[in-house]
């Protein structure tokens, strides 16, 4: 299975219109959504089936007994974190603790717990093809965890589907490195605006830590046509293969609205 | 005050709207926390008059100390410590610096030293202050930067801060010192369910909140939609332009260009105030 996962850096240049109208386009039979942050591919792709549903268990929380605590403050001063609270007890900021366990690791009275605890929630669909998603608990780390996942659940089709289409999320850090581990082909999806072009860059540095090829595209070209071409030349310069332009269509709105892709009509 | 904008959603204009809140606030501090792709100082262009780097601890390993009993190996949560046979080596970048492994070395064979993961970039425009953290490529996570960054301001200063996309930690640490909190959406479904994703996470902080429903098209707009059942106050709606469009694709900051938009933004930063006196 080759695998072609799509990614912008910058948020809104079209990732998941990108992937919605290459999936139908290619008939892909597997296709996963790794933007766990703010997944959206469901809502460009009507299923029908009834996902198997699971929960995600990322690292756990400490959580202190207070009957046991005996106030001597070396959790605070060890956590890294900032995550233990001192009120009238000591207590856990859920949202702040990463799940060391340094906390519990110089605990002297034992008073510190390692709790599991749910970062995410997994939608498998299959039947004639595959559609791994999910979505991230609000305010939980560590997205990369998830991220490999959702990948995970295209493993079976491996043999079965010759192409799989992946849904990327924004940005350059844990869940964009997670999600290009073992994919075969970054595709980029910029737009015409100094943000895009500068946040392209960005993405095409940390591409290159990886054995994958990257292609470019570029979404809305119209919208500046000057800084369409700089892009054109910045990838020519960079040996960086040049998929093509996209034109702005206002009506591209109204049509992912209405739960299709651009290639529906 | 510190005012956070955030989206769920990239791309729905939080660079937009902040700074060019920034611009009508007087004498104010602008900070990008969207420490991944940060764009702010593409449009508040002054020269650096300031890089502080960022470094987190890592561990390193003495090996002529250590006697291989792997317990620091076992003990990291975040699989970034393995034996070899012969030594522990250090995954640098998967280590999260809880500094656990230093601990619990019966050897002392552990020791940190800090390793650069990023910078914060100190600028000056006109009369507004930018502070942008920098990722570095490659790098996992930018939780750090934001966390200096937030530092870098007073209760007294006038503070925009432009958040992350997304609903998860770095987001959480971007909006938890705020007074108030401004949702940018655009009008698609996607926008939709990205701003109600976010608005359940300010909702956890109990942040007063309100919505600018950005590039609007006519009447179809899933996010008004939500704004109007979760009863979601709307603080302004901007039309899509091509003209703000174009300000957008070159760097240009609208409210600078014409007057109608430094009074729109103005009547918004009078909104915001307004709903944080109570």
């Amino acid at each position: 299975m080759k695998q072609v996962l799509v990614l912008s850096g910058k948020g809104g240049t079209g990732k998941t219109t990108l992937s919605s109208s290459l999936i139908k386009l290619s008939g892909a039979k597997a296709y996963a959504d790794c933007d766990v942050d703010a997944p959206n591919l469901h809502l460009a792709l009507e299923e029908t089936l009834e996902p198997k549903n699971s929960d995600f268990y990322g690292l756990p929380v400490a959580q202190i007994h207070s009957e046991k605590c005996v106030s001597c403050d070396l959790c605070r001063q060890k956590c890294r974190f900032d995550a233990i609270d001192v009120k009238d007890v000591y207590s856990v900021d859920r949202h702040a603790c990463e799940g060391c366990a340094v906390c519990q690791l110089v605990c002297p009275a034992d008073a510190i717990e390692m709790i599991p605890r749910i970062t995410g929630h997994l939608q498998l669909y299959q039947n004639d093809h595959v559609f791994s998603t999910a979505e991230l608990c609000m305010g939980s780390g560590n997205s990369g965890l998830l991220v490999t996942e959702v990948k995970k659940g295209l493993k079976d089709w491996k043999d079965k589907a010759p192409l799989a289409i992946i849904d990327g999320s924004p940005g350059i850090g844990c869940p964009v490195i997670a999600s290009i581990s073992g994919v075969d082909l970054v595709l980029l999806v910029t737009e015409p605006t100094l943000s895009g072009f500068s946040d392209m860059e960005r993405i095409v540095e940390t591409s290159r830590g990886f054995p994958a090829k990257i292609a470019v595209c570029i979404n809305k070209y119209d919208l500046h046509l000057g800084n369409t071409e700089k892009i054109e030349k910045y990838c020519m310069e960079n040996h960086i293969a040049y998929l093509g332009r996209i034109p702005f269509d206002l009506d591209a709105v109204s049509l992912l609205n209405s739960g299709k892709t651009l290639v529906d009509k | 005050m510190k005012i956070a904008v955030l989206s769920g959603k990239g791309g729905t204009g939080k660079t937009f709207v902040s700074t060019n809140l920034a611009r009508v606030i007087e004498s104010s501090i602008y900070l990008d926390c969207d420490v991944e792709e940060p764009n702010g100082h593409l449009f508040l262009r002054g020269p650096v008059l300031e890089t502080d780097p960022v470094a987190l601890p890592i561990p390193v390993v003495d090996d002529k100390l250590c006697d291989g009993c792997k317990k620091c190996v076992d003990f990291c949560q975040f699989n970034a410590l393995a034996y070899t046979g012969q030594r522990v080596i250090v995954f640098d970048k998967i280590c999260h610096s809880c500094g656990g492994c230093e601990i619990i070395c019966p050897q002392n064979a552990i020791k940190e030293i800090p390793r650069e993961i990023g910078k914060i970039e100190i600028r000056s425009y006109e009369d507004t202050r930018l502070y942008t953290g920098m990722l570095n490529t490659g790098e996992e996570s930018g939780t750090s930067i934001i966390g200096n960054l937030l530092q870098k301001v007073s209760e007294e200063d006038s503070v925009v801060i432009d958040c992350p996309p997304g609903s998860s930690c770095v987001v959480m640490d971007s909006i938890k010192d705020a007074d108030y909190c401004v949702l940018v959406a655009e009008p698609s479904i996607f926008g939709a369910h990205n701003l109600k994703m976010v608005h359940q996470l300010v909702k956890l902080f109990e942040k007063p909140l309100g919505v600018v429903l950005n590039k609007t098209l006519g009447d179809e707009n899933p996010s008004e939609d939500y704004c109007r059942e979760k009863g979601l106050d709307i603080l302004i709606r901007i039309p899509w332009s091509d003209e703000l469009g174009r300000y957008n694709a070159e760097g240009m900051i609208a409210a600078e260009q014409k007057g109608e938009y430094w009074q729109m933004f103005s009547d918004l930063l009078h909104r915001i105030k307004e709903e944080v006196k109570g």
